[in-house]
């Protein structure tokens, strides 16, 4: 087991540097804010801090929101692209790695985001993700992970901790949790990175060195889900869930490299779990879109002179 | 203009490349491998992308994100692959995102037969997908016609707003025939509606205020926020339902709109040829390969003093009743020749509910082309 350090407050002078813009211009930038309407999560729900966040890690890259787009599905988080000035594809549950694939090769010049749950990327759509990961395709996978299907009212999910309580695990979740994360690597993730949102600043970083990074990232947003998950299982306030991540969160920085994975991640049981944060893989390694693109020029090249129809 | 011996399945290809496709999503999948296998050399020589998904559903998906950056996008599929697409058709229906899926049919259900020819997804290609959606398919009965109507299919799609299919057979996908190719160039291309305001006034890509209303599009990447909603339910006038909520009118609206801003380009969207059937006494309805064989038999019947005439249905879905009545008005018989139980007879007979003229089919289920003989005797049959 290992010990946490307390950090010390970072000096007044770097603080500053973190507010990049004042809050109003960003939101005017990024935000597409319905006017005279609530936003759709409930009350006291985590995804809109983490929308802040990506909206945070937008601003702190300086990018052109007309040249992000996002992809989705279904779930709680699926109403977030909509308050973005980017451009999104609200699809098809599970789908968004897929979407992004189309949408990154058809024009190489966005910047790629899905935003995903984690039943939505994991369960319905384990597939295209661990292939899009396989392709090292230059998108960033956010998964916000609130331990189960929430907007279906509380059933779990494949990262549902083991034995929890759920709408369709009254007993107990019997099945085996996926460690997202690991599945990442597994899969050929080259930028794989997990945050909470109960650490704002810590969320933006891993969010914004994602979308640097160029090749497939992904990173886990653990987001507490009181009104279902934690009702359940004796956090029934956001607090409680915020205080849950905050008490056991372990920066990958003070924690020895071989107990990353080896600590379970998602447990019912306060005693035994502890979320280790930060860039768990980073690897460079060839990025499809790039790789394809050379393939495209010597095509061209070698069709060049021929007839339209390639004969 | 170049003479080529094509595949069915290279020229549904060249008619996508003609027609400006430059985004070609696959899986592998008998019969219709082949596109996938041309696309793959003929993309990148193009400009184009060619990605092989994990699956079906995966490529009609990756077709849908690159038609949403404003790329004119295909994919192609047979049996299974195509339940599986049918899904992200009701998606892209929904969305109003243009795209083509080409479904070379094979025979059977489930699995099937991989490596014969059928034409059974007549009902699946108007009906396979959730949600009262409509649907435009294109039937090509010779190789000639898998380009020019890969071309149409494509057009229609970027002038409508939403995927068309080519209605392909196996029968079609492997045969090879002599094609006279255009000059790519001369080739006349649609390209969807897009935003023609200035962006500060821009509202979105589903600003229909009338039931015929095809709203802009703008591509992702364009200076306009370009929202494809699968949610498809739209307020009248624009807007986004998934952040305003939504009630019943503007579902009433949307759906009604999806159908009839097809129905009322009908006109245009509507392909048929017709033979004789002024002075027919039977009248032969089919489409795809089995139209061949109708006219075939259509011959032989007016050699024997039997006044035949054919009715080849080019654009399936809009099913064109009123072409069918026009065509049938005089007839005393209709036969329907179709390699199925009679589906495209079922849509023929609700047409002519009423007139009294007979209808009936020739069904092929093993595969094995309906031959004029059959027609012919059936004719013999039905005038007695």
């Amino acid at each position: 087991m290992t010990t946490t350090t307390q950090r010390p407050p970072a000096p007044q002078s770097q603080r500053r540097k973190q507010i990049a813009t004042p809050m109003d211009e960003m939101v005017a930038k990024f935000a597409d804010v319905p006017q005279g309407k609530s936003f759709r999560y409930c009350p006291g729900c985590g995804l809109g801090m983490a929308q802040s966040a990506i909206m945070r890690a937008f601003d702190r890259l300086q990018l052109d929101p007309a040249k992000i787009a996002t992809a989705g599905g279904s779930g709680c988080y699926s109403p977030m692209a909509h308050y973005f000035k980017s451009s999104h594809i609200h699809g098809s549950h599970g789908r968004a790695c897929a979407y992004a694939t189309g949408m990154k090769l058809a024009n190489p010049e966005l910047t790629v985001l899905t935003l995903q749950g984690d039943g939505d990327c994991l369960s319905i759509g384990g597939n295209h993700f661990i292939h899009a990961a396989r392709r090292n395709i230059d998108i960033t996978v956010i998964c916000f992970n609130n331990f189960g299907f929430g907007d279906t009212g509380g059933q779990f999910g494949p990262t549902t901790p083991k034995g929890s309580v759920t709408e369709t695990s009254n007993a107990g979740m019997p099945e085996a949790a996926f460690d997202a994360c690991k599945l990442a690597i597994g899969a050929g993730a080259t930028f794989v990175a997990r945050s909470t949102v109960a650490h704002p600043a810590h969320l933006t970083k891993m969010v914004s060195d994602a979308i640097t990074h160029t090749g497939f990232s992904f990173v886990e947003v653990l987001q507490h889900c009181h009104v279902f998950w934690g009702k359940r299982n004796g956090m029934p306030l956001p607090m409680d869930m915020l205080n849950f991540f905050k008490k056991n969160a372990v920066r990958s920085t003070d924690t020895p490299e071989e107990d990353w994975f080896d600590i379970p991640t998602y447990a019912v049981d306060d005693k035994n779990v502890k979320f280790v944060l930060g860039v768990l893989h980073k690897e460079e390694r060839n990025e499809f879109g790039s790789d394809y693109a050379a393939l495209r020029t010597r095509a061209m090249a070698s069709a060049q002179g021929r007839p339209a129809d390639g004969h | 203009m170049t003479r080529r011996l094509l595949f069915g399945n290279e020229a549904f290809c060249e008619g996508a490349i003609a027609a400006g496709v430059r985004f070609y999503a696959g899986y592998p999948i008998t019969p219709a491998t082949e596109i996938a296998e041309t696309m793959s050399r003929r993309m990148p020589e193009v400009g184009g992308v060619y990605v092989q998904m994990e699956d079906e559903l995966g490529a009609a998906c990756a077709v849908m994100g690159a038609s949403a950056t404003g790329v004119k996008s295909v994919c192609a599929s047979s049996g299974p692959g195509m339940a599986l697409i049918q899904n992200e058709i009701g998606q892209a229906i929904a969305a109003e995102c243009p795209m083509v899926i080409i479904n070379v049919q094979r025979a059977g259900p489930g699995i099937g037969n991989a490596t014969r020819s059928g034409q059974m997804e007549f009902m699946q290609a108007r009906y396979g997908t959730n949600g009262e959606a409509p649907m435009v398919a294109i039937a090509p009965a010779t190789v000639d016609e898998a380009f020019w109507l890969t071309v149409k299919a494509v057009n229609f799609s970027e002038m409508l707003r939403t995927p068309v299919i080519v209605l392909g057979e196996g029968l079609l996908g492997l045969q090879r025939a002599v094609v006279d190719l255009p000059d790519y160039d001369t080739v006349s291309k649609v390209d969807r509606p897009r935003p023609t305001v200035a962006p500060e006034d821009w509202r979105g890509n589903y600003t229909a205020n009338e039931l015929d209303d095809i709203p802009p599009m703008a591509d992702f990447g364009s200076p306009y926020k370009g929202l494809v909603s699968t949610v498809g339910l739209f307020p009248r006038g624009g807007g986004d339902s998934t952040v305003q909520g939504l009630d019943q009118n503007d579902q009433d609206f949307t759906v009604r709109r999806l159908h009839q801003k097809i129905l009322a380009r009908r006109e245009e969207i509507t392909l048929f040829e017709q033979h004789h059937t002024d002075d027919a006494d039977v009248v032969y309805v089919a489409f795809g390969t089995q139209a061949l064989s109708a006219l075939r038999a259509m011959g032989e019947a007016r050699a024997q003093g039997i006044r035949a005439g054919v009715l080849r249905l080019i654009t399936v879905w809009p099913f064109p009743e009123d072409v069918v009545q026009a065509a049938c008005a005089n007839a005393r018989a209709v036969i329907v020749p179709e390699m199925n139980l009679g589906q495209c007879q079922l849509m023929v007979r609700h047409a002519l509910a009423g007139t009294g003229i007979r209808v009936s089919g020739i069904n092929h289920v093993d595969s094995n082309f309906i031959t004029p003989a059959e027609i012919l005797a059936k004719t013999k049959e039905e005038l007695q």
